[in-house]
């Protein structure tokens, strides 16, 4: 018997394992996809909020600024990139100032520090490739980016060094109420369970449902994105949005941590909590509304394109805590934006929740800090040397784009909850998320992680995981082709 | 005779031909604008020859799995298939040398599979 | 720091050509640095034949031709590290490089010769809306995994663009058990030779639909599907034209960019048509003492002629070694080509006269497929080349030789104009 079981291993899932992880408690995370941070986390705008947008007293508002206050010690413990660039929402119509005062006073009342209103000079002195229309812009210096990818890879590897179990490919298909708990029901077996917490992104309705009479849904809202070359990553510096409308807060040009710029996304319901394609009416939108508030963006210099989904709940609230007539199941759902920003008080309150719920006790041996994997490009060059002196896989660069050496590839694949797919190499060290894509370095990853992966031979790697095999098989196999007597 | 369409592979123009055969002889070449046009549908339409390029597996190197091959020279296109699918199962021992003959009479053409790289 | 006279940045065509032709020239300390495991760069994997038909009058595999430099290169006894990744070089000419025996070291070179190459367009950068399966492969990726590899990346194809490097990819795929159902081509033209269409793609009755793009790919973990549609005048899809082909492989044939990271860490200046440096007669670049030779400076169609380019780019680069500094910093008239009428740039694109030195190989593309035109080029009002061709395609790239007495009766000369004329 369990104490917990935590299904999804997203940014809300690995927040709260690694809360718990504070407890004594026997913990497991399921995750149906091969890998940690593979939905809803891994594609979205990458921005950690300043807390402005949400509804006063919300749930959003409170975590958003409280998740935004421990980000930065969160970033220090666990060695993840973050940094606070500070967002601004551009007013490009003198019309509609009031708009812009009402989201001062919104984010005022939600206890963002540091907001206020500046004019066009100030604001073209920051960022001198803002719209002609701009006139006027709230400042918000708290508002950050992060490497959506590593913060979860962290949050889940610390929690798993403190002791929590992840068990990959393993998805919930039935969760039954017992005596003292529940069942939960998986494709690979069953588990009984004191507690259950519900982090299960866009399918976090169909999980609730399971358990609960108060049914609730989760809408995958498609949201789509131009990431764009380095060479474009310093067009603006802080995070620009417009003012935000109905369907959320609009098309937003950002740098990332890693300097690219980043622009999108869209915002679409759709049916299908699957369809992460994205569509040529798409993608135009998101290049025709990146010039509402910043001019000239490059976007032909994408490097790539991609779509997510957002947990949107018609609420438009989190939904956090047990069902009334689910005691020990916790909700983490509709945990759209700004669930990347409020994830570490997220966690933090799932942890409350359940500590009170299965009275558990707090562990002396916590261990609060991740030894992070070595950026070699921050050191300096007899460091470096000393490095590859002592691994010389550090010597040799396998991503060329990103100058990601094998050494890099080897500790993301050897580390704990280590990477199994040609897209967990890439969210680990970046190889292959440069210009070229994957082109030149892709065949030396899927060997690395032939080699280093036990039992994994070159035809069985992913990209993915499932069914994302990259090839089908050796050269001249011809069955195919004797078949339609081609031979 | 047959009327038969190709196009030039002489230089970019690429001028689509139309000749008539019987399998040996060709006659009434057009749509070439230089004489390169006319030779080239005559052997195209007689004795249509390409070199075929492969690869096969080696042993016992550090350095590669595989090491490149061709024909030593062309063979009837006919054949292409059959001079592949001869390679399919053969493994060679390394040292290779560009040059070493790697199967003999491929597909009984009489021409040589030799390496085209070393390992 | 170890000092070099020349260090070459890529051990393949270009770099092994440069080297030799500085080392011939009489210098001495030269170092290529090569990232791969071995020298001869994407030869390796283009195990095709029709290379060097101009350099050995023979028709060689890839590797067959880059063997013949790589002996030369062991012959003359020039000095290279393998498996060594170049790092940064700054605007003096100091190389960091890094591998896994010496570690991250530096190198000062006198003078430098970028010889890198180019990469290929990525999905990304194409813009193809629909999903982000496996099974999505550059040309040259996939040319990689059956050719080196020996992996099978697919065995039911489509392939997007037809520059020689899909529709040799489309052969090879089908020699190796593969079906290659279609090959679409977003322009009116391919980009491919003649001689690829007809022996990679007619051999084996694969369809080519010329002025066709994808605009769908369907499947989430793998491919399986791709959707193509004809484009218009300006390369928009038409509705109502879609094809829909079940696939388990798309491969990208769409283009090459020269990979300039590194140049432009320099402060190396890039021309805007080729991606490639601006360089000068000698193929220098605006950074004196960097040169710039093969697929880092503009896209060739065929290697003999990287080789050649390169040779000179070597020569150059030893006879800059052994100038005096009044001799490197004199300045000199410097004349930009200026080109027309469909020429999108020229090599080089900056001419200075006095420092030419015998015959000098202005080489060029074309925008567009013309026919019937006079290749024509005036020194001032000069029409000093005016040599008919029956067509002109982007796809390969021509040349012409301006002449010693062609320049010497121009010894105020102002201006340099390569253009198309129709008569």
């Amino acid at each position: 018997m369990r104490d917990i079981v935590i299904i999804g291993a997203g940014v809300s899932g690995a927040a709260a394992a690694r809360e718990l992880s504070r407890y004594q408690a026997d913990i497991l995370l399921l995750e149906k996809e091969e890998d940690v941070c593979c939905g809803t986390s891994k594609a979205n705008s990458a921005i950690v909020h300043a807390g402005f947008d949400a509804e006063p007293g919300s749930l959003m508002a409170k975590l958003n600024v409280e998740g935004n206050k421990m980000m930065p010690e969160l970033s220090e413990k666990l060695g993840f990139p973050f940094k606070q660039n500070g967002s601004l929402v551009i007013c490009t119509d003198e019309a509609d100032r009031g708009k812009l005062e009402e989201l001062l006073e919104r984010g005022q009342k939600n206890g963002v520090e540091g907001l206020r209103i500046i004019e066009r000079e100030e604001l073209l002195q920051m960022e001198p490739n803002i719209s002609d229309e701009a006139v006027a812009a709230l400042d918000a210096p708290t508002g950050g980016i992060v490497c959506p990818f590593n913060l979860t890879i962290a949050m889940a590897e610390n929690a798993a060094e403190n002791g929590v179990e992840f068990r990959m490919n393993t998805k919930v298909e039935a969760i039954r109420r017992t005596e003292n708990g529940y069942v939960v029901v998986t494709d690979q077996g069953e588990i009984e369970t004191r507690a259950v917490v519900n982090a299960a992104g866009v399918y976090a309705d169909e999980i609730h449902n399971m358990v609960s009479g108060e049914k609730i849904s989760i809408i995958a809202r498609k949201g789509e994105y131009y990431l764009l070359d380095k060479s474009a990553g310093s067009h603006v510096s802080h995070t620009i949005f417009a003012l935000p409308s109905k369907m959320g807060k609009g098309v937003l040009i950002s740098p990332t941590v890693h300097g690219n710029l980043l622009v999108g996304p869209t915002a679409a319901d759709i049916e299908d909590k699957e369809a992460v394609n994205t569509t040529a009416e798409g993608l135009a939108s998101v290049a025709r509304e990146s010039a509402v508030t910043v001019k000239n963006v490059p976007v032909r210099s994408v490097i790539t394109s991609f779509a997510g989904l957002r947990a949107h709940r018609p609420e438009h609230d989190f939904l956090i805590g047990e069902p009334a007539d689910a005691p020990g199941f916790v909700d983490l759902a509709g945990i759209e934006s700004p669930g990347l920003t409020a994830c570490p008080a997220i966690g933090r309150m799932a942890a409350e929740i359940l500590a009170e719920r299965l009275q558990l006790t707090e562990k002396s041996d916590f261990i609060d800090t991740r030894k992070a994997p070595v950026d070699p490009k921050t050191l300096t060059l007899e460091e470096r040397n000393a490095l590859i002196k002592e691994n010389p896989a550090y010597g040799t660069i396998i991503c060329r784009c990103e100058s990601v050496s094998e050494g890099e590839i080897i500790d993301a694949i050897r580390r704990p909850l280590g990477a199994v797919s040609l897209d967990g190499v890439k969210r680990r060290t970046r190889a292959g998320m440069g210009r070229c894509q994957a082109g030149f370095c892709s065949p030396k990853v899927m060997e690395i992680l032939a080699r280093e992966v036990e039992g994994l031979g070159l035809e069985d790697v992913t990209k993915h995981g499932g069914r994302s095999g990259l090839i089908v098989g050796l050269d001249k196999d011809f069955d195919a082709c004797k078949k339609e007597e081609n031979c | 005779m047959e009327k038969k369409e190709l196009i030039c592979i002489g230089c970019p123009m690429g001028c689509a031909l139309t000749a008539e055969t019987d399998g040996v002889r060709v006659e009434n070449v057009q749509g070439n604008t230089c004489k390169r046009g006319k030779i080239y549908a005559e052997k195209e339409l007689t004795n249509p020859t390409r070199i075929v390029t492969s690869t096969v597996r080696v042993e016992g190197s550090t350095q590669v799995h595989q090491v490149p091959v061709k024909t030593e020279s062309d063979i009837p296109k006919g054949k292409i298939f059959e001079c592949v699918y001869a390679l399919k199962d053969i493994t060679v021992a390394a040292p290779v040398h560009i040059g070493d003959v790697i199967l003999e009479n491929v597909a009984g053409t009489g021409v040589n599979i030799i390496a085209s790289g070393n390992a | 720091m170890e000092e070099y006279s020349i260090v070459i940045i890529g051990g393949g065509p270009a770099g092994l050509a440069a080297a030799a032709a500085a080392k011939e020239s009489g210098e001495d300390r030269i170092l290529i640095l090569e990232r791969d495991t071995r020298l001869g760069g994407i030869l390796n994997q283009c195990i095709h034949n029709g290379f060097g038909l101009h350099t050995f009058n023979e028709e060689l595999t890839g590797p067959e031709y880059a063997a013949r430099f790589i002996q030369k290169i062991e012959e003359l006894g020039i000095t290279y590290k393998l498996n060594t990744m170049v790092m940064d070089i700054s605007s003096d000419r100091v190389v960091t490089a890094m591998n896994r025996e010496d570690g991250m070291f530096q190198v000062r070179a006198a003078a430098v010769v970028l010889a890198m190459g180019c990469r290929e367009r990525p999905r990304g950068a194409l813009n193809i809306p629909g999903y982000r399966p496996a099974g999505i492969y550059t040309a040259g990726t996939a040319q990689r995994l059956v050719n080196i590899d020996g992996y099978l990346p697919g065995k039911e194809v489509v392939i997007l663009g037809s520059g020689d490097i899909g529709l040799i990819m489309a052969r090879r795929m089908t020699l190796e058990g593969a079906k290659v159902k279609v090959v679409a081509e977003l322009m009116p033209y391919s980009g491919g030779l003649k001689r690829n269409i007809v022996q990679c793609l007619n051999d084996f009755d694969i369809p080519l639909r010329l002025s066709h793009t994808v605009v769908d790919i369907q499947g989430k973990d793998r491919v399986e599907g791709v959707t193509i549609a004809e484009v218009d005048g300006s390369g928009r899809p038409i509705p109502g034209t879609e094809e829909q082909y079940s696939c388990d492989t798309l491969l990208l044939s769409c283009g090459l960019i020269p990979e300039n990271e590194l140049s432009m860490g320099i402060g190396v200046e890039l021309h805007g048509a080729t991606r490639g440096p601006v360089v000068n007669e000698s193929l220098e670049t605006n950074i004196p003492g960097v040169f710039a030779c093969g697929n880092v400076l503009h896209v060739h169609d065929l290697v003999d002629f990287v080789s050649e380019e390169a040779g000179a780019a070597g020569r150059n680069a030893a006879a800059y070694v052994r100038m005096t500094e009044a001799e490197k910093n004199a300045a000199e008239k410097e004349i930009s080509v200026q080109t027309e009428n469909g020429v999108r740039y020229t090599v080089p694109a900056v001419v200075r006269p006095a420092r030419v030195n015998g015959e000098l190989k202005i080489r060029f593309r074309v925008g567009a497929v013309y026919k019937n035109r006079y290749i024509t080029v005036y020194l001032d009002d000069e029409r000093i080349i005016h040599k008919k061709k029956q067509v002109v395609v982007p796809g390969e790239m021509e040349q012409v030789i301006l002449k010693p007495e062609m320049l010497a009766k121009h010894p105020d000369l102002q201006s340099i104009r390569v253009t198309l004329e129709e008569e």
